[in-house]
């Protein structure tokens, strides 16, 4: 099954980049062991969420372009990984092994849906 | 071959030989609805076929490899064939985990990916995996592990039976959508889906000993396999779990003991624990129990079902009732609900108060627990407060909350006893 491994970060959690959690080095270490493993389908990192931009639609339904971050967004996705492995326990066991489940973040895993 | 012959030989595949076929299916196939549907097939199948060619040798071998060739009839006409039959290789030819999944606790589980030493308990550990959500866990094992019906969990777990039927359908949903694994979990991570598997052992055990609904009070089948599951269970002894394994057991044990003198011999009506024939209690299982129950409470880990043992075991050695040790019975749940707060806990703990102080302090602790809705439903709260009433003297009281338990869910048993106090008390007319 292929299952998509969302890195997670928090925007207003002080252990998040420079003062702490998981260093640039242990998430290319991680990738390169999940690579090499052979189950990557594909794999993405983000630029941070202030670097974002929003399109959505106004009270009269007209398409609205904005630019982030905003407020209320206290999460984001940083990167992440298309694997495509057995079953759920080999993507949690990936998850658990990458160093965006390390305080400070999360990994949230979601099924493809078969389209 | 006649009709009735062919009847007889279905009836006598019991829930537990169909949960036998469902779980080897559900295994193989990794998908539960797909499982329940070839069952059904090969039940249907087996009315059709056996009056020409008779009943098999072993119905269950011959149920077994129809449902299995129905199933993969099944797979082959669908169209995401490819991706289920992956699925059914993968489960066959599983090699170890990749090794560069570094925890050395998980690749060491995997590594010796040693079966538990019962069919039916792997998928327990399916059912409970940590990816489902942890009240669909129950729910899910009882019906498809345990054979219950969607009405009989509903009542078990004190939740509406549409409710119940909601949450099965979005729970296989879930085991679907995630590709939730239908086999035993590697050794290294028994210890964290033990919870929710005690917890299906306990209410699977509560279901067999007073039954939600039918003609009899007890279902010695079910409190049977639940013994059986307990003590394989224990016989894993799987680091961290083995207090609340082992005062589970206890638990049950103790319990079980007194099953010859709960059901009367003349009306199969239940008899309640003050009008026991204490003789009858069966004094090996009491041995048992009480040694392991000792046991569970010294060990560290020991929580809710080493206490619930330990309030099993007050019972156990009281030569009658009124000897009984409601304070430390008291005392004990009080314990308990620092572990399990909820509302039969406290039921629990203001009926032992109410033995121990008199029955005006048990009627105004029962009054206090009246606004929760779940025991606005469960039974055994209106029959505590109609047995207060009485010894209290209030009659009319009395009747009405005796004629309020006889409108919720229960056996016909137990209908009978209750339909006995109330005439006792004259309040049949009323």
């Amino acid at each position: 099954m292929k299952y998509a491994l969302l890195l997670m970060g928090h925007v207003d959690d002080p252990a998040c980049g420079e003062d702490g959690g998981a260093s640039p080095e242990e998430f290319f270490a991680f990738d390169r062991e999940i690579t090499e493993a052979g189950v990557v389908v594909t794999s993405f990192a983000l630029e941070d969420p202030d670097q974002g931009v929003s399109v959505g639609s106004d009270a009269q339904g007209e398409r609205v372009v904005s630019s982030g971050p905003f407020a209320e967004v206290r999460e984001f996705v940083g990167g992440g990984y298309i694997i495509e492995v057995a079953d759920i326990d080999e993507a949690v066991a990936w998850a658990r092994k990458s160093p965006a489940s390390a305080p400070g973040g999360h990994v949230e895993i979601r099924p493809l849906a078969p389209y | 071959m006649t009709g009735d012959a062919v009847r007889e030989a279905l009836a006598a595949i019991d829930r537990d030989a169909r949960a036998r076929i469902l779980a080897t299916l559900a295994r193989r196939f990794g998908d539960l609805d797909l499982a329940e549907d070839a069952t059904q097939e090969a039940l249907t199948q087996a009315l059709q076929t056996w009056p020409r060619t008779g009943v098999p040798e072993s119905p269950e071998a011959w149920l077994q490899t129809t449902a299995r060739r129905k199933a993969l009839d099944h797979v082959r006409r669908e169209s995401v064939l490819a991706q289920k039959l992956a699925r059914v290789r993968i489960e066959e030819e599983r090699g170890p985990v990749p090794a560069g999944l570094g925890d050395p606790a998980v690749v060491a589980g995997a590594q010796v990916r040693d079966p538990v030493p019962d069919d039916r308990l792997g998928l327990f550990f399916a059912c409970c995996h940590p990816v489902m959500r942890p009240e669909d866990r129950v729910a899910l094992t009882l019906r498809f592990v345990g054979g219950l019906s969607t009405a009989e969990v509903a009542h078990a777990l004190l939740v509406p039976v549409a409710t119940m039927q909601q949450r099965i359908v979005r729970a296989k949903q879930r085991i679907r959508t995630l590709g939730v694994p239908f086999g035993e979990p590697p050794r290294a991570e028994l210890a964290a889906r033990m919870a929710g598997v005690q917890k299906v052992i306990y209410l699977m055990y509560a279901e067999g000993f007073a039954r939600s609904h039918g003609p009899g009070h007890v279902r010695d089948d079910l409190t049977a396999e639940a013994i059986r599951l307990a003590r394989v269970l224990r016989g894993l002894a799987v680091d961290g779990a083995s207090a609340e394994t082992t005062g589970l057991l206890a638990l049950l044990l103790l319990t079980e003991a007194r099953r010859p003198a709960r059901v009367g011999a003349v009306d199969g009506r239940p008899v309640p624990l003050a009008e026991q024939d204490r003789g009858l209690w069966d004094r090996e299982l009491i041995g048992e129990g009480l040694a392991l129950a000792e046991a569970a409470a010294g060990a560290p880990g020991a929580g809710a079902y080493a206490i619930q043992a330990a309030i099993a075991a007050v019972h156990a050695e009281a030569t009658s009732f009124a000897q009984t040790d409601w304070d430390q019975i008291a005392v004990l749940y009080g314990m308990l609900e620092a572990y399990e707060p909820g509302p039969v806990v406290r039921l629990g703990r203001a009926v032992a108060l109410g033995r121990a102080r008199g029955p005006a302090v048990g009627m105004r602790l029962l009054d206090a627990l009246a606004a929760d809705a779940a025991l606005q439903r469960f039974r055994p709260f209106h029959v505590a407060r109609a047995v207060t009433f009485e010894e209290l003297g209030e009659f009319a009281g009395a009747a009405a909350a005796y004629r309020r338990a006889l409108e919720l869910p229960g056996n016909e048993a137990e209908d009978g006893l209750l339909m006995a106090s109330l005439e006792g008390i004259g309040g049949a007319g009323g």
